[in-house]
């Protein structure tokens, strides 16, 4: 075989493996994510063995901790439709009411169930941004303790 | 002082712009003077930046709270250790140690270069100006760091106490000084393509700009890695979020470049290739910046919205489009001068390296970006998980790492059978014994923890192999011991025995990332104290609870509760952990004058993780009091506070409070430790972590090795021997 | 705007407008200049090909190159460094 040849076809079955690797990636991108959706969606829509990657804001006072884990609610971020989710496993330190949070989830019954150590808290970037309000006023005064 | 710092900033962006035309012009004309004029305004840029960047850091240092940037993200509560690095987690002052540090590069890369690469180097300059004229414009216009409040505040609001970790403190710059540094080979190859000089010069000029590069982007992406396993909830050492993806693009198209440029260097060959791979290095690097300050995509790092996203979009995408118009315009000068010999020769061995390399990244890219890419193509944004990378970056990075132990022992051009053989028998049965070895510890269990073991014994042998060899060869040549001969062969060829180096630690390191994820175990438990879990073999038992204050310049910094663990194994005690979580007072007076002391739990909470951190593997706990348990007393506290402070009126004695607030919060303190709540754990015992991090240590050694200067005197005794030599020829000729 | 702030504002523009006008004012040693820059290219180049030649040497004692293959390579590459070495000897006689 010339070398001009043997060439081309190295370069072809490179490219074919190039081509046939990506399209796997493009297919399995697809089949494999979840959508991500906002609680009022998930309300509308959700089908059941489907994961849904949810983001919303945690409910004020519904974060209940029990034995086996915790439930609390997920409204929308901008809105009051809420749902409710049960979880197990890992608490970022940032959780807690009215924090925006990403997890994943699958319909169970009435509810949704939360996948183990999927849930995400968003890192507030400033520490001051709930309590906005506050800026410029002055802080407790030197109390020492 | 902030009228100064705003005036660098000022002076900053017209001096850059003046640059980048008087280089330009200077350039065009041929015209020497300007081209000096513009290098000097190159200089000018990084005087003034310094001086804006340290006026900054003063403020800060200072906690002079007439500065917005320092109310909003330091405090006197903050310890000093962590004010300093308060600078950079804001926006503007993020922006500001980009352009800090890119200016500083360009001044040095400039001054290398000055009497050299004539053709190239304005162009360069120009485009690095570019950057700095761009950065300084967002610093001036929409980010400013020297924006005053009218009247100071009294305190502020202090650092994100998630951040206040020793690693945190270095890892953004560490980052930035990587993505600024890669802007150097990044201007150059568009310089070496504009002024159509295409040979391998600019790589050689800027070679150790793009090593350094790699150095610190790498430093900073593990010093983040070891930061999120050391926090809870961030998914261990890597969970594939987008920002972490986002440095890591970068850094994988680097070490593509810093391969392949090799094979240009020896062989001219693959220039478009390199140049390609160095300009896409480059917008990856700006992209990333662009992504952690963005919020386009979902992350754990959400800095909110930013205003940035037009200009950063527009600077994007003139990047690309300059880019490839300038690869498409002088393809008649990228031609290869040689073509590929053979399969068997290291130039193969490094294009398979570069396609795996750069497959890799373009499954970090996709993945990352699937969101907006699934929305632009079907309308709904959708996510990939961490399985999803998985499945591919382990099959690539097991044949990568199989590569790097072949690259080193396989020859430029071709490889002959005989050769061959030599080269690969021991690396070969290396790998073959250690299979063999760990066969019976189940360690067959999973597959690719088996192969990565067999490919790191393999990439191990080779680069022992190397080493002894090159030993022998040099005590051969110039008679001295084993242990001088070594070291001054390495010292003789930095770049390949460096490179050796980060092999090996690159080894260590993907032995620590594959034991550790096949083979963890991790509970979450709700204890007692005297309890016990057990995880993979070890008995974790809740022995004690405790409690205290933390406190800075003589206000509450934090309030820690934790808990006292007892390890052991097989009856026998290993030690004692202290996992705790601290709950930082938010500075918020409307919430202290509603409930003062329920207030106080009102911020932000950290757990601090407790680690038995040790070869064989790590105990990782973490600990999440039931702090709930307390309200009942927390809120009876309160009403009894509230209606005394009422009844006292105006008459109120901030000492007096101040002491009865202390009292009030002790006694909380006491009650926890007194009758305590159940507790939740987390425990994860994790195989051989630590070699992640030894490895990564032993990659940036091999690295400096690499990138250290080589001795004046020694290059000039080698080059009068070879001159000699050459010399001879030419007689002879 | 307080005056010390305004001095330090004057004092640092006027640093700058000296430190980017300095070359413009210094007068053309241009031939001169771009002959030197020519010779710091070839010594560059010099030194690359130097180095090609001891890791092909490095190569061919640690028996990774074989004994033919190597004696092929060496010769282009010292041919090569003849080219530069020539050049060199254009500009400046007395090198090395």
């Amino acid at each position: 075989m010339n070398p001009a040849r043997k060439r081309q076809i190295r370069l072809t079955t490179a490219l074919t493996c190039a081509v046939l690797l990506a399209g796997a990636l493009v297919y399995t991108s697809f089949s494999a994510s979840s959508e991500a959706v906002t609680p009022s969606r998930l309300l509308a829509a959700a089908q059941p063995g489907q994961s849904y990657q949810l983001t919303g804001k945690v409910v004020d006072g519904s974060v209940d901790k029990h034995r086996d884990g915790m439930t609390f609610r997920i409204r929308d971020r901008d809105g009051s439709a809420s749902v409710p989710v049960s979880y197990t496993g890992a608490v970022p330190d940032p959780f807690r009411d009215g924090r925006e949070v990403i997890i994943t989830v699958r319909k169970h019954g009435d509810g949704f169930v939360g996948e183990k150590d999927s849930l995400v808290t968003k890192c507030p970037s400033k520490f001051t941004n709930e309590k906005k309000s506050d800026d410029g006023k002055a802080p407790p005064s030197g109390y020492t303790y | 002082m902030a009228t100064v710092g705003r005036a660098a900033l000022v002076l900053a962006l017209a001096v850059a712009v003046y640059g980048i035309f008087a280089s330009l012009y200077g350039a065009r004309k041929r015209r020497r003077d300007w081209v000096d004029s513009g290098r000097n305004a190159a200089y000018a840029l990084a005087g003034l930046s310094t001086l804006a960047f340290v006026l900054l850091e003063i403020a800060f240092l200072r906690s002079d709270f007439t500065f917005k940037t320092v109310v909003e993200h330091s405090s006197t509560t903050t310890p000093t250790f962590y004010k300093a690095s308060a600078s950079w987690s804001s926006q503007e002052g993020s922006l500001l140690l980009w352009l800090f540090l890119l200016s500083l590069w360009t001044a040095g890369v400039l001054y290398a270069t000055r009497h050299r690469m004539r053709d190239v180097a304005p162009y360069a300059t120009a485009i690095l100006l570019g950057l700095g004229a761009f950065f300084s414009a967002l610093l001036v216009f929409s980010a400013s760091p020297f924006v005053t409040l009218p009247v100071a505040a009294s305190e502020g609001a202090g650092l994100n106490p998630l951040l206040r970790h020793p690693s945190m403190m270095i890892h953004p710059p560490m980052l930035y000084a990587g993505y600024t540094l890669f802007a150097v080979p990044f201007a150059f190859a568009a310089a070496a393509l504009i002024a159509r000089r295409v040979d391998a010069e600019w790589i050689t000029s800027t070679r150790r700009f793009s090593l350094a590069a790699w150095f610190f982007l790498g430093i900073g992406i593990l010093l983040g890695a070891r930061w999120s396993y050391a926090e809870l909830g961030w998914g261990g050492y890597w969970a594939w979020d987008p920002v972490e993806n986002a440095s890591l693009l970068p850094w994988l198209t680097g070490t593509a470049f810093l391969h392949s440029v090799m094979i240009q260097e020896k062989r001219g060959m693959l220039k478009v290739w390199n140049v390609s791979l160095v300009l896409a290095t480059g917008v990856l690097c700006v992209l990333g910046t662009f992504l952690v300050r963005s919020g386009i995509l979902d992350s754990i790092h959400a800095f909110g919205a930013s205003t940035l996203g037009i200009p950063f979009v527009t600077l994007i995408g003139v990047m690309i489009a300059g880019s490839i118009a300038l690869v498409v315009s002088r393809r008649d000068v990228l031609r290869s001068e040689h073509r590929l010999d053979s399969i068997f020769s290291r130039e193969a061995v490094f294009i398979g390296n570069n396609l795996v390399l750069v497959g890799v990244a373009f499954v970090v890219f996709w993945g990352t970006f699937f969101p907006l890419i699934s929305e632009a193509l079907t309308g709904t944004k959708s996510a990939v998980g961490p399985p999803w990378f998985d499945r591919y970056t382990v099959p690539l990075v097991l044949i990568l790492v199989l590569l790097s132990g072949i690259g080193p022992v396989i020859a430029w051009r071709r490889q002959t059978r005989a050769t061959a053989r030599r080269s690969f028998q021991w690396p070969v049965l290396a790998a073959v014994v250690t299979t063999l070895v760990l066969l019976p510890f189940g360690v067959g269990d999973s597959i690719p923890a088996l192969l990565m073991f067999a490919f790191a014994a393999l990439v191990t042998g080779t680069v022992a192999q190397e080493f002894v060899r090159g030993t022998r060869a040099r005590k051969a040549m110039s008679g001295e011991r084993a242990p001088v001969a070594a070291v001054s062969l390495v010292r003789r060829n930095r770049r390949r025995y460096g490179g050796y180096v980060v092999h090996l630690g690159m080894a260590l390191m993907f032995v620590g990332i594959a034991a550790s994820s096949a083979f963890e175990h991790a509970r979450d438990a709700r204890l007692t104290p005297g309890q016990s879990v057990e995880v993979g073999g070890y008995t974790v038992r809740y022995v004690k609870p405790t409690a205290r204050i933390d406190s800075e310049a003589g206000r509450v910094e934090r309030i820690v509760f934790g808990a006292q663990v007892a390890v052991s194994r097989d009856g026998k005690s290993l030690g004692t952990l202290r996992p705790e979580r601290g709950f930082y007072p938010p500075n918020a007076p409307v919430l202290f004058a509603q409930h003062p002391i329920a207030s106080f739990f009102e911020g932000e909470a950290t757990s601090e993780v407790a680690m038995d951190a040790g070869w064989r593997r790590d105990l990782w706990t973490a600990v999440a009091p039931d702090v709930g348990a307390l309200d009942g007393r927390i809120t009876a506290l309160d009403e009894g506070f509230v209606r005394g402070l009422k009844q006292a009126g105006d008459s109120v004695d901030p000492q007096q409070v101040g002491a009865l607030i202390g009292g009030a919060l002790r006694s909380i303190l006491k009650s926890y430790t007194d009758d305590p709540p159940p507790a939740t754990f987390r425990v994860i015992a994790s195989p051989m972590v630590t070699w992640i991090w030894v490895g990564g240590i032993v990659v940036f050694l091999g690295a400096l090795i690499a990138m250290w200067p080589a001795p004046r005197g020694a290059t000039r005794r080698a080059d009068a021997r070879l001159l000699a030599r050459v010399a001879q020829d030419l007689g002879r000729a | 705007m307080e005056p010390v702030a305004l001095l330090a504002t004057i004092a640092l523009l006027g640093a700058v407008v000296l430190l980017v006008s300095r070359p413009l004012l210094g007068g053309a040693r241009d031939a001169e200049g771009r002959e030197a820059e020519r010779i710091a290219d070839l010594l560059a180049a010099r030194d690359a090909k130097y180095r090609e030649i001891r890791e092909l040497e490095l190569d061919h004692r640690t028996g990774k190159v074989a004994e033919e293959d190597f004696r092929a390579q060496d010769r282009v590459l010292r041919a090569e460094a003849m080219v530069i070495l020539r050049e060199l000897d254009r500009y400046d006689p007395g090198q090395d």
